[in-house]
């Protein structure tokens, strides 16, 4: 082709603005971290001390509690869930796309709106406590959503309601993709089929238990949106989580070094996650188009 | 994994013969189908039956009970009188105001990302692997990390607080993902078509606009929709970068629900996350197909 230059011309301007506004900004934020900003950035050096700082702060320590309690069970309880309902949905069942329209439509809303309506559900003045006593279950107590110790975990309830539906679709492309005519010889020997899923098919999902980990564990640590429609972060800031720290401390608390020190550490949280993955990508990538 | 094959094996194997005696097994695989059914569909219709009754009605009721008086009220409030912010304006004008800023950031990240993945895939670009590496992770990082420059950006450039500022922002953080989907599926194009048109001297140009793009409208519609739903609702950037005049719809709800002082209007509240999330949801259920495409591919990325 005559124009050589043509396709990295195209190129540059994409390229650029990644470059700049991604991986320029990475090292302005964690240059920042470094600093003694407060309201606004400025450039002058201060050591290590906004990371002492960080992590002598206890509503650092308890947002980071938090984001342990909160990923554990969110990716766990997903995944089961998801997985499970992959396998009722490939039963052969009738109305299948009904049910898996059903499972997946969360997945298109925003956090916004799942927080809204689950905050009202949860909330013990008129969601399902009241209803359950005005159906008369009188002593019925789910008030978890005002008590300090138990709101992250109607966190937990609505992240799981609105992200199953999609690690349900990632087994169903596994389970469909798995050779039928293994299944076919395990069933002619006469295999009950809850041990041709424990034995054969299951452990055949390895590249679905891979992504969907990897993605609700990237989706766990840069929740944001869901806590402050649900909770607010609160009640107190019993929901805070290192995201809701991170905007706390930049934008309200003028500690602008300190949020950007805490967003350095949720970066590293998930390059830890990701950079494994987008290496395996790349080696497939040299090695032809996959 | 790649993800066309993923994506179709959702959608295109259809499911082999259904067995047609009912056993005690399959009542039981109903049952509970059935009864997750019912548990992810009952927020949402908790939001728009109680979107239709009068205030007291839901003090008074329980919020599963069908309206006793339906009335349309917290709708109209919802849309057009609601307190946001100052102003009693309603949803409307911020509904507008996702509209404006989600277009054009749709339309100009899809378009870059149609020419680099024609370019990262049929031309050799020095660093491609790296390119395409550094593009992948971009797509992961956390948000958080980017808001202080990208603030002071908006503030250089004028932009701060204003629609215009959030459509660049959309537009930049969109490129990732464009660049993705259109590479992926540019890999996976007939090389044989693509030499011949060149033997016949068909330029860079002439050849994504004659050959690739015609060929493209699955991968058009694809991330079209993945743009738009992941743009129409996101919080984050809304909330930081705009202010009252230019707020999307997500942070105009959120101010809604969480700020109301005095009577706490369920009923408005309920029907504006309805409001909010109406596009998504008609987009979901016109195309749902190309939804869960967009979703397992912009998942399982290569």
């Amino acid at each position: 082709m005559k124009n050589r230059w043509l396709p990295s011309l195209v190129l540059s301007p994409s390229l650029l603005m990644v470059g700049v506004c991604v991986y320029g900004f990475i090292v302005f934020t964690f240059y920042l971290s470094f600093t003694s900003s407060t309201i606004l950035p400025n450039f002058n050096l201060a050591g290590t001390e906004n990371y002492e700082r960080l992590f002598s702060l206890s509503t650092f320590y308890s947002s980071l509690q938090n984001l342990g309690i909160f990923s554990f069970l969110y990716i766990t309880i997903s995944m089961l869930l998801g997985m499970t309902l992959a396998i009722l949905i490939d039963q052969r069942i009738r109305a299948e796309s009904i049910f898996r329209s059903i499972f997946l439509y969360p997945m298109a809303l925003s956090f916004i709106v799942t927080g809204t309506a689950w905050k009202w559900l949860l909330d013990p003045s008129i969601g399902l406590e009241r209803t359950m006593h005005l159906l008369g279950f009188e002593d019925f107590v789910f008030d978890w959503i005002k008590d300090g110790e138990m709101a992250i975990y109607t966190v937990v309830i609505a992240a799981v309601w609105q992200t199953s539906g999609f690690v349900m679709a990632l087994f169903l492309a596994g389970l469909r993709g798995i050779d039928n005519e293994v299944l076919n010889a395990a069933r002619v020997d006469g295999a009950k089929s809850w041990r041709i899923y424990t034995r054969i098919i299951i452990p055949q999902l390895g590249p679905s238990f891979i992504s969907s980990f990897v993605i609700l564990a990237h989706m766990a640590i840069k929740s944001y949106d869901l806590v402050i429609a649900l909770t607010g972060g609160g009640p107190g800031r019993a929901t805070w989580l290192p995201s809701v720290f991170m905007y706390q401390y930049t934008f309200t608390r003028n500690e602008m070094a300190v949020g950007a020190a805490s967003a350095v550490i949720m970066l590293v949280g998930i390059a830890i996650v990701v950079i494994p993955y987008v290496r395996r990508e790349m080696r497939l990538n040299k090695g032809g188009h996959a | 994994m790649s993800s066309v094959t993923t994506a179709t094996a959702t959608t295109a194997v259809p499911p082999s013969k259904k067995p047609s005696t009912l056993t005690l097994d399959r009542v039981w695989l109903y049952a509970i189908l059935l009864l997750f059914a019912f548990l992810f569909l009952m927020p949402i219709y908790v939001m728009v039956i109680n979107s239709i009754k009068p205030l007291d009605e839901i003090r008074a009721g329980n919020l599963v009970a069908l309206p006793l008086a339906p009335t349309l009220e917290p709708w109209v409030q919802a849309w057009s009188q609601a307190q946001i912010g100052v102003q009693a304006t309603g949803l409307k004008p911020y509904f507008l105001n996702s509209f404006l800023m989600v277009i054009p950031a749709v339309l100009i990240s899809t378009a870059l990302g149609a020419l680099n993945g024609y370019v990262l895939t049929q031309f050799k670009i020095k660093g491609g692997t790296l390119i395409f590496g550094l593009v992948l992770f971009s797509v992961f990082i956390p948000f958080q990390i980017v808001l202080i420059p990208m603030a002071k950006l908006l503030g250089e450039l004028g932009m701060a607080g204003t629609v215009k500022g959030l459509i660049l922002v959309h537009t930049i953080y969109g490129i990732g993902f464009g660049t993705l989907f259109f590479r992926n599926f540019y890999a996976a194009f007939p090389q044989e078509l693509v030499k011949s048109a060149r033997m016949d001297g068909a330029g860079f140009f002439v050849l994504f606009w004659r050959l690739m793009l015609p060929a493209s409208l699955p991968i058009v519609v694809v991330n079209i929709i993945w743009q738009f739903t992941n743009i129409w609702n996101d919080f984050l950037f809304g909330a930081s970068f705009s202010d009252y005049s230019s707020y999307p719809l997500t942070v105009a709800l959120n101010n809604l629900v969480s700020s109301s002082t005095g009577v706490k209007e369920y009923n408005v509240h309920f029907a504006g996350a309805f409001i909010a999330a109406l596009p998504t949801l008609i987009v979901y259920i016109v195309s749902g197909k190309y939804f869960v495409r967009g979703l397992m591919a912009g998942s399982v990325k290569g």
